[in-house]
């Protein structure tokens, strides 16, 4: 197989990663596209280069000094939350993990209320009280990211709940990790998804390790996604970097939930290309391991499938690019023009008004 | 200072069925503790489609303590809802229910298997509203049997209201009487916050008056029991009623103590407290949670630190539980505890200047 090497982004952005794909075989058009349109399939392309754009320049803010604390990036798992996410309605729910950037953006919020959240000020989704790990856009049916570790999943399930009990027909898509996989609140709440035939999707993104613990040495079974037959319901592996893959399984387990059908458990197998968090000096994996799936990266294999099939010219690319810049551009001068929180309103939103 | 107080609500109807637009005069009767939340229950259930129940044996079997009894005959099994015995997710799942549109009611079959479910509560519960800076609020009521005098030792038996009191964004809650325990569930229904009910398993039995129909006891307001000049001894729970039987025997010693219901943990009524001390000038703090950084060390931190302190002419008392795990043996058991005779020793001492 011939190998080549391309840069992921645009000149005007200095490349910090370097990527070797490989060329694929002969083009072969996935089912699932056939349900969605080639915009739809732009918009989704869209929106992952828009969350890689988004977490390289939160890591460029912290370096600068303009993000407090610490952040977890997704970097290299963006088809599987765009992938999930292209199955969901607006009026479906959503709860993230402590790694949810990617979420947020696939289920529609705005990066410039995200960065302003990033920044500390009160135009972020959560008036600078929740930072990173606690960003949430309810308008689009984001309850948020959390920063306990399962801590989502019964939350999602109770959710679920609350549709059925008032008849309506959105879901509920509860994402989270491969660390979650053996907190008990996984195990409760999948059990109660199931004896009372909830319509919640429960999404575990596998990229291998639980801060620095790997799945095997944490997870008495091969698959996660084995889990899901000790509470009676659909489980399935999918590739998690790539889109088609993923959003085949979420349409499939959507059209399940809405139908009545009850739960489903998604695994994504999938990779984070970065470190755990800001403190992680990268010493329980290898720099082979890293590049091999370097090379398996979502966005590129994205771009390349659409470029084969005809969905997409490079100049449509290019121009996505170009676009998507520019909404970061503007999005980070947004959040540093927004005021700050007042210190006088420390204590306000600890109860209702 | 003293409109903050209520004296003795259920004499007087009229002026506690003031500021709910809902409520209405009705008669009152004699209910059980049990009996009163039940009514509280079914009161919100017909009234508000939103409002469920969920908990570990609620349904058929009628709750361990016969609280939920026959509700689910009347509501059906998809509002009175028996959970599987996994405290955390279900919690969670309450958690969930309330953040998109529904009222939980959460039954801990224990307070003390709360313990399992404390990362929701804590966590997620507590801080969603904060976190999400005012986007969501979390409208869920919990509530707890808890307390000793049952012989259930130590895993069945514990008082553990004052850790959910120092969460913000929790209201914590220990009616002592049938008819707080009606009229602070519905208040707590009502609010759009959690709220933690703590209610002692020996007062399930205790009979009150309870009027009829819906009423609110408005959260973090506390009660003035029994007026008194001589020492304020202010009390919850369980210990509200045997603080009232201590100064029923100390009056005929010629000691007037004045008793106070806190009725409220988060909020808290400092006002009604300080009020009080500045009449009586002598404060005593009875409560069954270990005595140890409890309630009472707030409520003394509380007068310490108010004009109150200046009318103080003695130290001021804490009464709490003993520094060991509620044994099995009934003997060890009370003495776990404050038992009325504790108290009594306790305040005549104070008041006569022996310590």
């Amino acid at each position: 197989m011939a190998v080549q090497e391309m840069k992921l982004r645009e000149k005007s952005a200095p490349a910090r990663v370097r990527v070797v794909v490989e060329e694929a075989a002969p083009p072969m058009m996935p089912v699932i596209y056939r349900r969605l349109s080639a915009e739809s399939l732009r918009q989704a392309l869209r929106k992952m280069l828009l969350i890689r754009r988004f977490e390289e320049s939160a890591e460029d803010a912290y370096m600068r000094g303009l993000v407090h604390g610490t952040m977890h990036l997704s970097i290299g798992q963006e088809a599987s939350a765009v992938g999930i996410c292209a199955a969901l309605d607006p009026t479906d729910y959503m709860t993230s993990t402590h790694r949810g950037h990617g979420h947020c953006i696939a289920k529609g919020a705005q990066v410039s209320r995200m960065f302003a959240e990033f920044f500390g000020k009160e135009d972020g989704y959560c008036r600078g009280r929740g930072g990173s790990m606690h960003i949430a856009d309810v308008s689009t049916g984001n309850l948020g990211a959390n920063g306990i570790v399962g801590g989502g999943i019964p939350i999602a399930v109770g959710v679920a709940l609350s549709m059925k009990r008032q008849k309506r027909s959105s879901v509920v898509v509860s994402f989270f990790g491969d660390g979650a996989n053996n907190e008990g609140a996984f195990h409760e709440a999948l059990n109660m998804a199931s004896i009372w035939k909830l319509p919640v999707i429960f999404v575990c993104e596998n990229n291998g390790y639980g801060m620095s613990t790997s799945s095997d040495r944490s997870t008495a079974v091969k698959d996660v996604a084995q889990r899901a037959s000790a509470y009676a319901m659909a489980g399935r592996i999918v590739d998690g970097n790539d889109f088609a893959e993923v959003a085949q399984a979420a349409f499939d387990a959507v059209e399940r939930a809405r139908q009545g059908g009850g739960p489903s458990l998604i695994e994504s197998k999938t990779y984070r290309i970065r470190g755990h968090s800001r403190s992680d000096r990268n010493r329980y994996r290898t720099k082979e391991e890293i590049e091999a799936w370097l090379a398996r990266d979502p966005i590129g294999a994205f771009e390349r499938q659409l470029l084969r099939l005809g969905f997409i010219t490079t100049a449509d690319i290019d121009a996505i690019r170009a676009d998507v810049e520019r909404e970061i551009e503007e999005a980070i001068a947004f959040a540093k023009a927004s005021p700050a929180p007042s210190i006088e309103e420390l204590t306000r939103y600890v109860y209702s008004d | 200072m003293s409109t903050l107080i209520e004296t003795r609500p259920a004499q007087r109807p009229q002026d506690v069925f003031a500021g709910d637009g809902r409520s209405h005069v009705s008669r009152a009767r004699e209910l059980t503790y049990a009996q009163a939340i039940q009514e509280a229950l079914a009161i919100a259930m017909e009234a508000d489609e939103r409002v469920f129940l969920m908990g570990e044996d609620i349904g058929i079997y009628g709750g361990a303590f016969q609280v939920t009894g026959d509700l689910v005959q009347r509501f059906g099994t998809e509002r009175v809802m028996d959970t599987p015995i996994s405290e955390l997710g279900a919690a969670g799942v309450a958690v969930g229910a309330a953040l998109t549109g529904l009222r939980p009611i959460f039954e801990f079959q224990f307070s003390d298997f709360s313990t399992l479910a404390m990362e929701q509560i804590v966590n997620q519960a507590a801080k969603l509203r904060f976190m999400l800076g005012g986007a969501v609020s979390v409208p869920l009521v919990m509530r707890f049997p808890s307390g000793s005098g049952t012989g259930a030792a130590a895993q069945h038996s514990q008082s553990l209201e004052a850790w959910f009191a120092h969460v913000p964004g929790l209201k914590v809650v220990q009616p002592a009487t049938p008819y707080d325990a009606k009229g602070c569930l519905l208040a707590a229904i009502a609010d759009p916050d959690p709220v933690m009910i703590f209610e002692h398993k020996l007062l399930y039995k205790m009979k009150g008056e309870v009027p009829e129909g819906h009423y609110t006891v408005p959260l973090g307001k506390a009660r003035l029991c029994r007026p008194g000049r001589d020492v304020t001894v202010v009390a919850t729970s369980i210990m509200v009623h045997r603080s009232l039987a201590a100064a029923e025997e100390l009056a005929d010693e010629g000691i007037e103590a004045e008793v106070i219901d806190l009725r409220s943990l988060r909020p808290l009524d400092r006002d009604a407290l300080a009020a009080s001390v500045k009449r009586t000038h002598r404060l005593v703090c009875v409560y069954e949670g270990v005595k140890t950084l409890g309630i009472g060390a707030e409520l003394s931190a509380s007068i310490a630190e108010s004009d109150a302190f200046d009318y103080l002419d003695a130290p001021i008392l804490r009464l709490g539980g003993a520094e060991c795990p509620i044994p099995y043996n009934p003997e060890l058991e009370k003495a776990a505890v404050p038992q009325t005779p504790a108290i009594i020793a306790a305040v005549r001492n104070l008041v006569r200047g022996r310590r």
